[in-house]
């Protein structure tokens, strides 16, 4: 049912932990599912130099997760922000329909560590709402 | 590397005899039962054998077993079947929280399409319908009672013989599905006093797509199927003889195996319910300890998600289990089962089962416990939630 770069980082996980001094932290409790996801960012001169996640969650969340690191790290945090969910489901060569939510809540993970970084430096920020419910790809 | 089955409670494989058995009613003894000529006879008299076999499992008699297309089917019989002989007049139904879907979903439609008003009986933390609970939900317009005999999740062994011992007193007729309970456990439907019992042969070494409903002499359905007139007219549609003779044989080995299976299940079980516990922290035991299956153990690892720990048992160790996590359910709906038992979000998507067949050995055991605890310290590393950090 998964592909097999879905698999390869369900078993390979990249970036899986915590970042004590974190920039910016955000986190997501699935309403569709009770996954949670917490995203650790560092940022230095707007760059995301290092991020970190943790996951409770299916294959998908954490395929998801390892996979938004991947695709974030060393990119502005505006160009981060505007990785969608969808090119999140294509890195991993699709997604299963029913798990497409999965991508969804680590979208909303990410963009709540990257609005708690600008937050806690003064910048503009927005407060990310739940994650939409599942959307049938 | 060999696969390691521990999912008995979804499937169970053929049982080589009972294969043999059917053979020759695929090729050469291939006539319709139904016809007059001799070869439609040939078939005819090993359906009947195979009724007789059914029957003496369940301490029936022969015309009291209707074949049908397996567990669902005889589910949908028994409560369709008597819903629409007593309604209007008598349109409640009575039924628990954690059946199968295949009654809760046909009790949900009678609801919605035909008029019927249903009450979900509620179970306790282990899973246990309370009698006294029937007992007063009973009314005069109750058409039926359903409650299952063990539960396909955790494995919780309903109190049918009390259950049915009140519906008999208020006159309603109760219905049980027994489908994981045969061939797992001594089901004798004279001394439990049933009404109408159903069984599926592939969950006890018979092939899939075949099941029965035990009817007791003088209750009265009305059919699901209608056609011509197969099986007094309850359930039409050409006889699946093959499947119908594996069944009759799977429940003839059942019977006589029946011991032997339950005792040797419960030793692997309970050897590997005491190994989690002594060698992973933070699980809990999901049902009832004293009435439960003997093979069956649903267990949740506190803050490991299930549909990983599933994957992983099985990339790593072609290990094969389940789990009521919401992740691994098509709907993504957590376990309605383990939901009902109260048991906290976050733990249902924690659980796992096992379940053993007459093939595991406890070499299996140990293979399950070379991989099992890392994969749970891996997850657990890797986990959002933590004794420190609850779920929301």
């Amino acid at each position: 049912m998964y592909s097999e770069k879905v698999i390869e980082h369900f078993r390979n996980p990249r970036n899986v932990g915590v970042i004590e001094d974190a920039d910016g932290v955000g986190e997501v409790g699935n309403p569709v599912c009770g996954d949670m996801m917490t995203f650790y960012v560092k940022v230095k001169d707007g760059i995301i130099t290092d991020i970190k996640f943790k996951t409770f969650g299916c294959g998908a969340a954490i395929a998801v997760s390892s996979m938004i690191s991947e695709l974030v790290k060393g990119k502005n945090v505006d160009e981060a922000l505007s990785i969608s969910s969808k090119a999140v489901v294509e890195a991993l060569g699709g997604l299963p329909s029913n798990k497409i939510h999965c991508s969804n809540l680590g979208a909303v993970a990410l963009a709540r560590a990257i609005n708690d970084y600008k937050r806690r430096n003064g910048l503009p920020y927005e407060n990310i709402p739940e994650p939409e419910d599942v959307e049938e790809g | 590397m060999n696969s390691i089955y521990l999912d008995h409670s979804a499937t169970t494989p053929l049982d080589g005899e009972v294969l043999k058995k059917m053979m020759p009613y695929f090729s050469e003894i291939f006539a319709n039962a139904s016809s007059m000529h001799s070869q439609g006879q040939k078939a005819a008299e090993a359906i009947e054998e195979a009724r007789l076999q059914v029957a003496g499992l369940i301490n029936a008699s022969p015309s009291e077993i209707i074949f049908t297309s397996g567990g669902t089917e005889s589910d949908n019989l028994a409560i369709r079947g008597l819903f629409l002989r007593l309604c209007p007049e008598k349109n409640e139904i009575i039924t628990s929280a954690i059946e199968h879907h295949a009654v809760l979903h046909t009790v949900q439609d009678l609801e919605k399409h035909y008029g019927a008003k249903a009450i979900y009986l509620p179970v306790d933390g282990k899973g246990r319908v309370n009698p006294a609970d029937v007992e007063k939900a009973i009314t005069s317009k109750t058409s039926l009672v359903s409650i299952m005999m063990a539960n396909n999740e955790v494995g919780t062994i309903e109190p049918i013989e009390e259950i049915a011992r009140i519906c008999k007193l208020r006159g309603v007729a109760f219905h049980t599905d027994a489908v994981q309970a045969i061939g797992k456990i001594p089901v004798d439907v004279k001394a439990l006093g049933v009404d109408l019992l159903s069984m599926s042969a592939h969950k006890f070494y018979g092939p899939k797509g075949v099941g029965a409903l035990y009817v007791k002499k003088g209750i009265r359905l009305n059919p699901v199927m209608t056609g011509g007139s197969h099986e007094r007219s309850l359930r039409s549609g050409t006889y699946n003889t093959p499947g119908i003779v594996g069944m009759g044989w799977a429940t003839k080995i059942a019977k006589d195996k029946l011991s032997w299976h339950m005792e040797y299940t419960a030793m692997l079980r309970d050897a590997l319910q005491k190994r989690i516990f002594d060698e992973i922290p933070d699980v809990f035991v999901n049902g009832d300890e004293e009435n439960r299956l003997p093979q069956l153990l649903n267990i949740s690892i506190k803050f490991a998600e299930g549909e990983s720990m599933l994957m992983f048992l099985d990339m790593d160790g072609n290990i094969q289990a389940s789990s009521g996590s919401a992740c691994t359910s098509k709907s993504l709906a957590a376990s309605h089962v383990l939901n009902a038992m109260c048991i906290p979000h976050e733990f249902i998507n924690g659980s796992i089962r096992f379940s053993f067949g007459k093939d595991n050995t406890m070499d299996h055991v140990d293979k399950v416990m070379a991989i099992f605890p890392q994969i749970v310290k891996k997850l657990r590393e890797m986990s959002a939630i933590g004794p420190d950090k609850p779920a929301r």
